[in-house]
């Protein structure tokens, strides 16, 4: 509703309106600016100065303190969140594509049994989960949270193509289908050249899920095998000595960078995911 | 049972063929039985018993659920997710719908503005504890730099006051996710037909009253998407109490998920700790049974 | 005991596969432990090397954060599935709990041959023990309640070193005038628990400290002496800084080497962060026992408890690691990076300073008598469920300045009556 209604030469009002705007985007940014400044000044310069005080020396002490720290965990974020996003897309996109193509008896029961996975508080299966991941021998490693990952991943990217493909005319499949073409030829030739919007959806939801998560990763990993996410806290929790918010900040930075640059670099997939997460979810 | 069947020929192939979608699908049905709801029963049937350091099999009746009930600090975990869950929905949605209303108004470089209001959602919730728990910092944080700025009396000790510090988590919890809502219902007025604006327009109406009288409530939709997603969101938090108080000062600002860690894996109390796992499914189920009913209702009618 | 006994059965059975597969020829011992920081870390290196100079593998598992929660969170998981390490860092009656379920190994050999039974204090080797068999060996022994002061502060507010709770209460207030914040300390709950431990240790003497905390004694819990506890705490409360919730130790320590407060209460591991900024015990600071518990020890024994393993080569590790622990080397070095006190009876004292000889000489002393007590904050005299609900109730009562001492001491006792 981009309203024509509001008329020009309302010039207070919409002055109100800028303002109330502009004001906001400063107070969302603040924490940003904050973290900013504060990862690039002295532990001495922080105990003088204020939060958006300008860094007396612009120093990247703190940078490379917490690289050293949590730069390990970092690729391990990677290692967990690169397969986890890429094997639980094609799980979704496969299940989407039977989901809405070849529908049969109780497919409609499953989708439901699915759907609920997205609302499911993670708390009541984290004990049966971290004993199964035991057994399996993949407590503490990497390779257990992407299964993990995987698992609990497979509602959301599903519903994404599920609901995607339902758009798709039944009709494209049903020709293909007379054609000769089989169920892989159909979803290879077909369905996947046209799903770059709802894979790079998913890509992005899957992506910036999986990077953020903390719940998983405290109870699934640990020692070398933690995320990311999980060193930050622990580094900002547990103190050795003085303590550096320069270190923290620096860090702190390091965890969201990634998630902010795709965001930032494809911001419309990333809105469209949200969105699209939210209306159906 | 669709389109398949009606193909019926009888070659291997096409057995095949007609097996392959519940192959396909047979990897994540097994996923979805085993890993959600077999463990949820697996959970639930732990709740039961007197596991503690390791699970034992022992029935032990609702005792756990007792034990939870005399539990202090489960019920400073409880009205905690009602005061901050309460709070947190409430400014956000209010946020939210103001600044998207406000966005809606053939605002100049409104792309740009609304990236900068979105951008905290990409954040890890412990980046964003991180960062506030800076912000709030008593003695260096805001509350020095008003002071610096020349107000004098002013004091920001709220991280470290039992009875504020839950304001704390709102206000960080609102910076990230009102944004969330924001593009929501930014996305929701643009689908709203602008003819009915118009005809209220030509009857007189004052703008502010179109919005609150006739568009707003036809984001119903909207709003209860919104409202299921941050109240989600709040029942889920504990990566933003782990970073910014792990619950304290005491308790004071504990969350049930907070809890539930704590019990059951600090604590070695696995029975008492998975039967607050179940009460937080049972939490999610009262609010997610209503918005179904009243979905597939609507859906009736259509 | 059936389903524990399933259990075990079903974890022996999963043992057959993991682990040993990959160990290397000359035997691999897995240690998880929560010795991160600093001081620690550096007194680890030297178990390893000793463990890697005699041919065998070390693997570190350092699991950091939560005071060894996420540490244990690993192993139970590990446990579970029947692939636990080697050697785990599992102290006081958790080593009771993690024996009951069959997991931990038989250690008698290798105490014989290097004659534990007379190496050991008597109390801490019946700790190391489950059923009668070494089942852990100790690394060290912490006090606890002592309490940490800076003598050139105390000079500048002309203050007394305070031996009673009344002196105590004194000198703070003379801190308090000039200006110093009187006791530093970090809101955690179990910095929190820390003091109030010292206090009922103070305040009833050890014979009540162990009828509260080992018998969970209930007229003992809701006595008037409990009560005046929780006052006395809450007045303590009052001589901290405001800003002080969720502070890490270390940070109040700081406090009292930079000379901005006075004193601290905490353990001995305190004395790490006075040696690292160079200061010299009895003469940059001075350590005392926290007033009023003069003769008594509140220990808090680290200890690495062994599980059973498969590969004959791993147990020869294993076994390597259990013997190294307690030898002179390692007990020396590791005790002067952590401040605490060598297991051994038979170490030459000279080599530590001022405090740790005085700490010797003190538990000698409390040992003869009933001083020699667990400490509860360290989960040394009871479970982790009755510690945690103690906890709850230490923490909450102290971070609140309205509270009421009597309803706390009720809550106390209800809430260790649900978690028993």
């Amino acid at each position: 509703m981009t309203s024509s209604l509001v008329p020009r030469s309302l010039s207070f009002s919409r002055l109100a309106i800028y303002s109330t705007l502009i004001l906001a985007c400063a107070l969302y940014l603040i924490p940003l600016i904050v973290m900013l400044l504060t990862s690039f000044k002295s532990p001495e310069d922080i105990r003088t100065g204020n939060l958006l005080s300008w860094p007396e020396v612009i120093t990247s002490i703190g940078w490379i303190k917490a690289w050293e720290t949590v730069g390990g965990y970092f690729w391990n974020s990677v290692k967990i969140t690169v397969p986890a996003v890429v094997i639980s897309t094609l799980l979704g996109a496969l299940n989407g594509y039977v989901l809405s193509m070849w529908r049969f008896r109780g497919s409609q029961l499953f989708f439901g049994l699915l759907l609920f996975g997205c609302f499911l508080p993670f708390q009541t299966v984290l004990l049966p989960a971290s004993f199964t991941l035991g057994k399996l021998g993949l407590a503490s490693t990497t390779t257990g949270l992407v299964l993990v990952h995987i698992v609990y991943g497979l509602a959301f990217t599903t519903l994404f193509f599920r609901n995607y493909y339902c758009s798709v005319p039944q009709a494209l499949v049903s020709a293909a289908r007379l054609d000769g073409a089989g169920f892989f030829t159909i979803f290879g030739r077909i369905l996947l050249p046209m799903s770059v919007p709802i894979i790079m959806v998913c890509l992005i939801w899957q992506f910036t899920q999986i990077w953020n998560d903390f719940l998983f990763g405290v109870v699934f990993a640990s020692g070398d095998a933690q995320p990311i996410t999980v060193a930050l806290n622990n580094l900002v929790n547990t103190s050795t000595g003085v303590k550096e918010y320069n270190v923290d900040m620096a860090a702190a930075m390091i965890a969201g960078l990634p998630t902010l640059l795709v965001y930032v670099l494809a911001g419309k997939y990333f809105l469209r995911g949200l969105t699209a997460g939210a209306v159906k979810g | 049972m669709s389109t398949v069947a009606t193909l019926n020929k009888a070659s291997p192939l096409d057995a095949l063929q007609r097996w392959l979608p519940k192959l396909v699908l047979a990897p994540s049905m097994l996923i979805v039985l085993v890993g959600f709801y077999g463990y949820i029963l697996w959970t639930f049937v732990l709740s039961f018993t007197n596991s503690s350091f390791m699970p034992s099999y022992k029935w032990v009746g609702f005792a756990q659920y007792a034990r939870l009930m005399d539990n202090d600090r489960w019920w400073v975990a409880s009205k905690n997710l009602l005061l901050f869950g309460g709070m947190f929905i409430a400014i956000s949605l209010v946020v939210g719908v103001l600044l998207a209303v406000l966005l809606d108004q053939r605002i100049r470089r409104e792309g740009f503005i609304r990236t900068i209001y979105l951008y905290p959602m990409a954040l890890s919730m412990i980046v964003t504890g991180t960062a506030w728990k800076w912000l709030l910092n008593p003695g260096l944080g805001l509350d020095k730099m008003l002071r610096d700025w020349g107000w004098e009396g002013f004091r920001l000790d709220w991280l470290v006051d039992p009875d504020r510090v839950v304001y704390c988590l709102v206000i960080a919890a609102v910076w990230q996710a009102s944004g969330f809502v924001m593009a929501l219902f930014l996305a929701g007025l643009r689908s709203v037909d602008q003819s009915i604006i118009r005809a209220a327009q030509v009857d007189g109406a004052s703008l502010p009253s179109i919005y609150l009288r006739i568009v707003l409530p036809s984001l119903r939709p909207v709003f209860f998407s919104a409202l299921m997603i941050l109240a989600h969101i709040a029942i889920k938090s504990f990566d933003l109490v782990a970073a910014m108080t792990a619950g304290g000062p005491g308790y004071a600002s504990d969350l049930p998920a907070m809890f539930m860690y704590s019990f059951t894996f600090s604590r070695g109390q696995m029975g008492l700790g998975s039967a607050s796992a179940i009460l937080m499914l049972g939490a999610i189920l009262s609010i997610l049974v209503p918005y179904l009913y009243s979905e597939l209702r609507n859906k009736r009618h259509d | 005991m059936n389903a524990i006994n399933r259990l075990a059965a079903a974890i022996s059975l999963t043992c057959l596969l993991p682990l040993s597969a990959i160990a290397a020829e000359n035997g691999t011992v897995e240690v998880t432990h929560w010795w991160t920081s600093g001081g620690e870390a550096a007194a680890v290196k030297t178990l390893r090397e000793q463990v890697e100079k005699d041919g065998f593998t070390w693997k570190d598992n350092a699991v950091a954060g939560g005071g060894g929660a996420a540490a244990m969170t690993v192993l139970k998981t590990r446990a579970v599935a029947g692939n636990p390490p080697g050697a785990a860092q599992i102290k006081g009656p958790d080593i009771q709990e993690w024996g009951s379920l069959g997991l931990l190994t038989n250690l008698d050999d290798v105490a014989k041959a290097n004659n534990w039974d007379a190496l050991l204090p008597q109390k801490v080797a019946q700790i190391m023990q489950y059923d009668g068999h070494y089942v852990a060996v100790p690394v060290n022994i912490h006090r606890v309640n002592w309490l940490w002061i800076n003598p050139q502060v105390f000079d500048k507010a002309g203050a007394k070193v305070p031996t009673t709770l009344d002196e105590l209460f004194v000198a703070a207030d003379k801190l308090k005038a000039a200006g110093f914040i009187p006791l530093a300390h970090g809101g955690q709950p179990w910095q929190d628990s820390t003091v109030f431990e010292d206090l009922v240790l103070s305040i009833l003497g050890p014979l009540g400290y162990h009828k509260a905390f080992v018998e969970l004694d209930e007229s003992t819990l809701t006595g008037a002496k409990m009560v005046e506890v929780f006052k006395t705490l809450q007045r303590l409360g009052t001589y901290m800084d405001a800003n002080r919730a969720g502070r890490d130790w270390n940070i109040a320590a700081a406090e009292v080497i930079n000379g901005k407060a006075g004193m601290q209460i905490m353990g001995d591991w305190a004395k790490s962060e006075w040696t690292a900024a160079g200061k010299v015990a009895g003469k940059d600071y001075q350590c005392v026992a926290f007033p009023g518990t003069q003769g008594s020890f509140a220990y808090n024994i680290d200890s690495l408890a062994m599980f059973k393993l498969k590969n004959d080569n791993d147990i020869k590790a294993q076994n390597d690691l259990a013997k190294v622990a307690l030898e002179p080397q390692f007990q020396t070095v590791f005790n002067q990076n952590k401040g605490s006190l060598p297991v051994r009876q038979d170490m030459d004292m000279s080599q530590f300073d001022a405090c740790t000889q005085k700490s010797k000489v003190d538990f000698e002393d409390a040992e003869k008598g009933d001083g020699l007590q667990p400490s509860m904050a360290h989960n040394m005299a009871t479970t982790l469920a009755v510690q945690g609900a103690i906890f709850d109730v230490v923490t909450n009562f102290f971070n609140d300045p309205k509270a009421d001492p009597a309803t706390a001491v009720k809550q106390l006792n209800s809430a260790i009556k649900s978690a028993k």
